[in-house]
């Protein structure tokens, strides 16, 4: 009697524990199938405009809803741009921060522009997006970008770039607030990198006569080079994907233009501001395409971090 | 308690604080010109501590200072207007654990080197060359100067940081248990070492290892509880020493 029921109830432990296994496989495996479902969806409905324009979308300029001809380039290039320019601004800056935190700041000073910097991060991209157009671009068009016409327009090579009426908003005005959003992504992985590196290899470098400066340039940047990497990667994918802040501020012309105070466009504001508009099918599939784009070069991107972020867990698992 | 000697650093009542706390307590003595010093005493005596005062590496983290004096040639190095960048250029150090830094070994040794002297290329070459010798390392790496100075092996790497140290010619230099992370042959490479080091630099040393204390040094200070116990001539120290302390940390009964 006592051995018959210890066997049910191990045959019921069994029965739950293979219930509780299949589920949580289940949760596994619907992301996965999440993922590919929505490229899968991703790829069908950008089907027609695959087949009407094939490469060609690519490469052309023209985005013209009324005749349904459609290209991709205006919002493709305004995205790597911003991006880019994002970045340009965000990492020295944020190497600065870091820099700061790490081995010049009062320990008193360490936490509270630490947590500082991390509800930066938090903050809702709508609200910078309203924060650039309503406060940011004004100032930007009075002070900024007056003196930019006067002073670097006439420059040569560069100067095309900042020549063009003082609008506010533009490429370079969304370049600016995607770089202070990146900004505590990339400043608080530089910070916790920066923080993991030996303080006697430190020492070391202080103790042959280098300035805090040295140490930081040609002995604790190169240690965590990979990190660091890893870090401006994840920054990189948020720009490429922000969407509201961006929309808000770029003007949303679909016109290619050397100057960058001038209006552009991006994908993911693309996407945002003419969904809503879109009929006819070549329309909507146009703009799937460009969904399925961005996504591909997040992906892409996101996939290089990873791999490196990856490298340097190794690293370190090997130093310990 | 040390007329006879020559000295390159006079220690002068020397205080030092982590915070409130008192880590070294009216410390007073010489070190020997071209002689190898040893400090030997149980774990936070603070042989570690006074030895980073000698390049005011402690002045890295703000709670912490020194009081008194340590006069190198004349001058006194814990003035506030000592210059941090060129004291260390004479004064360089090597830590308890190889450091090399994440680059080539040749650009191990010339880090070092650029920061104070502008060298074309071959004199830094020669440079390299020499320090390399000097650290009896050179036959060992001369055919992988471009290779990265974390792929040697832990000795190799030691023997590297004592190389960098010495590229910058400094005219003492501070060991910081500089074999406590390193086989017994390794070990026996670096000893040797200091000993032909010796002819050129003074040598201060700090170390767990009474026998190693024993065997490259020509004084040794022994302290306690951040005093300086007993000074003098190593092999008075430990075949004679004046305090019982001492002979009760030498002989093994304590610490």
């Amino acid at each position: 009697m006592l051995i018959f029921s210890l066997e049910a109830r191990l045959k019921r432990q069994a029965a739950f524990d293979l219930l509780f296994r299949n589920l949580t496989r289940i949760s596994a495996f619907s992301v996965l199938l999440l993922l590919a479902a929505i490229i899968f969806s991703l790829v069908v409905g950008s089907l027609p405009a695959i087949n009407k324009f094939g490469f060609g979308f690519l490469t052309s300029m023209e985005w013209d809803p009324v005749n349904d001809n459609f290209g991709a380039l205006v919002p493709i290039i305004g995205t790597l741009v911003t991006s880019s320019i994002a970045l340009l601004i965000a990492i020295p800056v944020s190497f600065g921060i870091a820099l700061f935190l790490t081995e010049l700041s009062p320990r008193i000073l360490r936490r509270p522009l630490g947590i500082a910097i991390e509800l930066l991060a938090g903050i809702p991209s709508i609200i910078y997006g309203m924060w650039g157009l309503f406060v940011f671009a004004p100032l930007f068009a009075d002070h900024v970008e007056p003196w930019l016409n006067k002073n670097v327009g006439d420059m040569p090579y560069i100067g095309g770039f900042f020549i063009g009426p003082p609008m506010g908003i533009g490429v370079l005005t969304a370049s600016i607030i995607l770089s202070i959003m990146v900004i505590p992504f990339i400043s608080s992985v530089m910070r916790d990198v920066f923080d993991v590196v030996p303080t006697l290899l430190k020492e070391s470098a202080y103790g042959l006569g280098a300035t805090t400066w040295e140490v930081m340039w040609k002995v604790v940047l190169p240690y965590t080079k990979v990190g660091v990497a890893g870090g401006i990667m994840l920054g990189l994918g948020r720009a490429l994907g922000e969407t509201m802040a961006v929309t808000f501020v770029i003007g949303n012309a679909h016109e290619l233009s050397k100057s960058l105070l001038m209006p552009g466009n991006s994908i993911s504001s693309a996407l945002a501001n003419e969904f809503t508009e879109a009929v006819g099918e070549l329309y909507t599939s146009s703009l799937i395409e460009l969904g399925l784009i961005l996504f591909f070069i997040t992906f892409v991107v996101l996939s290089i971090a990873r791999y490196m972020l990856y490298k340097l867990g190794k690293r370190e698992g090997q130093a310990s | 308690m040390n007329a006879d000697i020559n000295p390159k650093v006079v220690v002068k009542d020397l205080n030092f604080y982590y915070g409130n706390y008192r880590a070294l307590k009216d410390i007073n003595l010489n070190i020997a010109d071209k002689m190898v010093t040893a400090f030997i005493g149980p774990s936070g005596c603070g042989k570690s501590t006074l030895l980073r005062t000698f390049n005011r590496m402690y002045q890295l983290y703000p709670k912490q200072k020194a009081t008194g004096e340590i006069i190198l040639d004349g001058a006194n190095i814990l003035d506030k207007n000592q210059d941090l960048n060129m004291l260390r250029a004479k004064v360089g150090m090597v830590f308890q654990k190889p450091t090399p830094f994440p680059m080539s070994i040749y650009d191990n040794i010339a880090f070092g080197v650029k920061l104070y002297e502008s060298l074309n290329k071959n004199d830094m070459e020669e440079r390299v060359e020499w320090a390399l010798k000097k650290a009896a390392l050179w036959t060992e790496v001369k055919d992988k100067l471009k290779q990265s100075g974390t792929g040697l092996s832990g000795g190799q790497q030691q023997r590297l940081c004592i190389a960098r140290a010495i590229a910058v010619k400094p005219e003492v230099l501070l060991l910081d248990e500089p074999t406590s992370a390193l086989d017994p042959i390794s070990t026996a490479h670096i000893e040797k070492l200091i000993d032909e080091l010796k002819e050129d630099f003074t040598i201060v040393i700090v170390t767990h290892n009474m026998q190693q204390a024993a065997r490259v040094s020509d004084y040794t200070a022994y302290m306690y509880l951040g005093d300086l116990i007993e000074f003098g001539e190593t092999s008075t120290v430990f075949t004679n020493p004046t305090r019982k302390e001492t002979e009760d940390y030498i002989t093994g009964r304590f610490g």
